[in-house]
């Protein structure tokens, strides 16, 4: 019985693997194909460690498979947030049917800094609030 | 036991998605596209190196797991800070 557990859980866990490569082959973009192979990667390879757990039995095993996946599930969104960071601002092309690209309205490239869309509230001092926070943004 | 078809189509399966992502590795057209293949490819082979840890029945590979998510972790943030620091604007 508990083979058809583990059976279970590895093939889907394989099949959510192919289903990330096969994202990351098709989309068009950078971010798109990180959504592909950030989220689904994760749970395919968490799945199967599920099936490790239920394999062995025993409780050194079951730690060491939970470890795996509260390390991979912490990770990988850190890690898909930064590459993302970086080749946003590395300049890589978007997708031609992306509809809106809000960062690139707001965003200063040359001193990286983001502006909000409420600068104008304020009533005076604005432009010296700017320039301190790009200074304490770099 | 495990059925042995179950365990070579797992195989299979994790063997293609490295194949697919080593695609997308080798023609990607840039630096941040061949960081995330790289980075799906280090996620699979800890997949089958669980599945392997289950084939044979030795518990001490889920250590070596272990290790390569925290190697391909560290790859990831390396290269992205590669990347933020002035690397190749394109290559």
């Amino acid at each position: 019985m508990i083979e058809i557990l583990v059976s279970i859980f590895m093939l889907s866990g394989a099949s959510l693997g192919l289903l990330a490569a096969i994202g990351i082959i098709r989309l068009p973009d950078l971010l798109t194909r990180m959504h592909a192979s950030t989220k689904s990667g994760a749970l395919g390879t968490s799945l199967i460690m599920v099936g490790v757990m239920l394999a062995f039995l025993e409780p050194v095993v079951t730690f060491r498979a939970f470890a795996i996946i509260m390390f991979i599930m912490i990770t990988s969104p850190v890690a898909a947030h930064v590459i993302a960071r970086a080749g946003y601002f590395v300049g890589v092309s978007l997708w031609d049917g992306t509809v809106k690209d809000m960062l690139k309205e707001s965003y200063d490239a040359d001193s990286h800094y983001l502006r909000s869309g409420f600068e104008g509230m304020e009533d005076n001092g604005e432009s010296d609030d700017m320039d301190k926070s790009e200074d304490s943004a770099r | 036991m495990i059925n042995p078809f179950v365990i070579n189509l797992v195989y299979l399966l994790l063997s293609l998605s490295i194949l697919l992502s080593f695609i997308r590795l080798a023609k990607g057209p840039s630096l941040p596209d061949r960081v995330v293949a790289l980075e799906l490819i280090a996620t699979m082979v800890v997949a089958i190196i669980g599945v392997h840890a289950i084939d044979t029945g030795v518990a001490s590979f889920l250590d070596i797991a272990i290790v390569l998510a925290l190697t391909a972790f560290l790859a990831a943030i390396g290269f992205a800070r590669f990347l933020e620091r002035g690397g190749p604007r394109d290559d």
